[in-house]
């Protein structure tokens, strides 16, 4: 391990009397430099897992449930049936049946999450950016109060706001909006800040721009991959957070969806009766439609930041440049030639 | 000094906004919430006068305006007065939270140092083995095991090891036949209840310490202290722990203090489902009996845990780093 440490450092320089020309030339436009970033998020194999997992689940949640057999709320069977032909994850405790309640689930999780993530994207944008650009007591203020809604325990807080509104799909709505939007707000506060010191802002300035211009022309444009990383990362929590009021009963138990459907296996004691298939479909997807917001916002992490980006996706950038990524702990090095 | 001072005054504002936030919540919400819940009581059987008037005097079905109401209603707050339990009648919410809080500080404390050690631990040697195999699989596996609903992987647990193989008991924090004592039997008992909520939590958790750990490990590598520490020819464990994780402990610490609260909002589900009697399954079935001052103190009380638990992280993170000391 440490012979081999000993050799990095030696070679943790750019061995080369030419700099390497960079793939995508200093001046382009800027449709084609955000195709370059789509291009490199494409290239990456946990980029690629985690939007074809969220392409078919949007799939299944738009299209599903008019193919679907069965009703997802008419008792079509016996109780608790083991999936077979006929049902193929089975029935529920009271002889639904749960393939097409998944399906249907899905429609309820989803939008909920994607109408959720824009709500907290857009405060969060507002809040963050005014308390970045405006910076003084306006900051203060907003940073306090974002920072105070963050402190307060959500979960907790989610519940007894739940229980104070009358149960339905706005109310939880409401309740996530509110409770999730400081996040964004915070992490857009501090690229503003440090964005605002930048050069062409200054050159804006200059300019006579106004305020609001160069916040949303100018600023804005640059923070993208953290704004979509940050609407990722709410409709995550949105999908979360909704499924878990349900799961406690605090949404409307009439409507079909994943977390109305963990909260009925409960309560019918699906797992003392062991009927597994009413928990595993809806579980399996809320975790799996996490999973796959998560592994896209890792690799905007990647693509964002070249010192988390793994060997093997370098080398890809790298292709077809006479250089070579030697293996190395800190920022990945490029070196020309072979291998001595 | 003034570091701390200005924290200090930043948790003061919390909770006073907390407290706001609280008094102000029943009292807002569309039509006469006090005579909707009495209804509500009501509709489930019979109930005391005594009930009756302690929801009277917690939902401001007074004349008093409301301004006095929010000053007596602080004045209650900060003197410990939380009302009366509906469900537990008659018992005040303070007596019910306080055998919930230690039950909940256990399973909670443990959990959160095991997932922590666990975490780190691995994300340290995933940073310093950047590209291995192990580097390259444990990411993804724990972002999945990080995605799993605590709700969803807690009855799965107790499905698989308590009813089907019946390694562990399914229920409560204690064996109910013995008694509270210093004795082996009921501290094994104790740890016996503990192991599957406690292990349904590490799962789930211990992917955001993994990453948190790994992701700053590897900003930490590429300084040149690292560079100088393996130059001097220190064995790679020195410069691994000594130097790299070491220096990587410390960002980690605040989220220590954030996800505190993230973790026992988790929690709420896990105690739930294995109805360990802490401070969530207490929520829960407060919210379930519409015993809404027990409901509220315990929003007080999880509120006023994790704003103490941040200042103490605030007050290690001056311990341990001398740069905010000097500022």
């Amino acid at each position: 391990m440490s012979a081999n440490a000993n050799i990095d450092l030696t070679t943790a320089v750019v061995e080369s009397d030419q700099p390497i020309t960079p793939q995508v030339p200093p001046k382009v436009r800027r449709s084609k430099r955000a195709a370059g970033i789509t291009g490199l998020l494409l290239q990456n194999r946990k980029a690629a897992v985690g939007a074809a997992i969220i392409v078919f689940y949007l799939l299944v949640a738009f299209v599903g449930p008019y193919l679907v057999k069965y009703d997802p709320t008419e008792i079509v069977a016996r109780r608790h049936l083991a999936p077979n032909a006929q049902h193929w994850f089975g029935t529920d405790g009271s002889g639904k049946d749960v393939f097409s309640q998944t399906v249907v689930g899905a429609r309820s999780s989803l939008s909920t999450g994607l109408i959720v993530g824009g709500i907290v994207t857009i405060i969060g944008i507002l809040v963050g950016m005014t308390a970045g650009y405006l910076r003084g007591w306006v900051d203060d203020l907003l940073s306090t109060l974002t920072n105070i809604v963050l402190i307060i325990p959500g979960l907790p807080l989610l519940i007894v706001l739940a229980a104070f509104l009358p149960p339905g799909f706005w109310s939880i709505i409401f309740v996530l909006s509110v409770t999730g939007w400081a996040w964004g707000a915070r992490v857009l506060r501090s690229q503003t800040m440090s964005l605002r010191e930048k050069d062409f802002v200054a050159s804006a300035v200059v300019a006579g721009e106004g305020n609001m211009r160069i916040m949303l022309r100018e600023i804005l444009p640059n923070m993208m991959s953290i704004v979509v990383a940050g609407y990722l990362g709410a409709v995550n929590y949105a999908i979360g957070a909704q499924a878990g009021l349900e799961f406690l009963g605090l949404g409307n138990p009439s409507s079909v969806s994943w977390g109305n459907n963990l909260y009925w296996a409960q309560n019918n004691s699906a797992l003392l009766v062991g009927a597994w298939w009413t928990l595993i479909p809806s579980g399996l997807s809320i975790a799996l439609v996490a999973f796959g917001f998560s592994m896209i916002n890792y690799a905007i992490d990647e693509v964002t930041n070249p010192r988390l980006r793994s060997q093997r996706q370098t080398a890809q950038i790298l292709k077809g440049q006479p250089a070579k990524v030697r293996k190395s702990r800190g920022t990945p090095v490029m070196i020309e030639g072979r291998e001595s | 000094m003034s570091y701390i001072l200005k924290r200090v005054v930043f948790y003061l504002i919390a909770a006073w906004a907390s407290i706001t936030l609280n008094f102000f919540l029943p009292r807002m919400m569309p039509g006469d919430p006090g005579s909707v819940l009495l209804a509500k009581l009501r509709g489930q059987g019979d109930i005391r006068p005594e009930v009756i008037d302690a929801m009277m005097k917690a939902y401001g079905v007074s004349d008093d305006p409301l301004i006095f109401q929010y000053f007596d209603y602080m004045r209650n707050i900060l003197t410990g007065e939380f009302g009366v339990s509906t469900s537990w009648f008659p018992a005040p919410v303070t007596e019910v939270i306080r055998t919930g809080f230690i039950w909940t500080v256990i399973l909670i404390g443990t959990a959160l140092i095991i997932s922590f050690a666990i975490g780190s631990i691995l994300g340290v040697i995933g940073a310093w083995k950047r590209g291995s195999w192990m580097d390259n699989v444990t990411p993804p596996v724990f972002v999945f095991l990080g995605s799993l609903p605590y709700f969803w992987i807690a009855p799965m647990l107790l499905f698989a090891f308590a009813f089907h193989f019946q390694w562990f008991p399914p229920r409560h924090a204690y064996n109910t036949d013995l008694s509270p004592t210093f004795s082996w039997a009921y501290i094994s008992s104790v740890i016996g209840h503990m192991i599957l909520p406690v292990i349904s939590v590490v799962i789930v958790s211990v992917g955001g310490w993994l990453l948190g750990m790994r992701n700053t490990m590897i900003a930490i590598l590429s300084e040149d202290y690292v560079t100088m520490a393996e130059a001097k020819g220190l064995s790679s464990r020195r410069v691994m722990f000594g130097y790299g994780a070491r220096n990587a402990l410390l960002p980690t610490l605040t989220s220590f203090g954030m996800s505190l609260g993230f973790i026992l909002g988790g929690s709420l589900f896990t105690e739930m489902i294995f109805a360990y009697p802490g401070l969530g399954y207490l929520l829960i079935n407060s919210v379930r009996g519409l015993d809404y001052p027990l409901m509220q103190g315990l929003f007080m009380m999880i509120t006023f845990a994790v704003l103490l638990a941040n200042l103490i992280v605030d007050l290690l993170y001056v311990r341990l780093d001398p740069r905010i000391r000097k500022s």
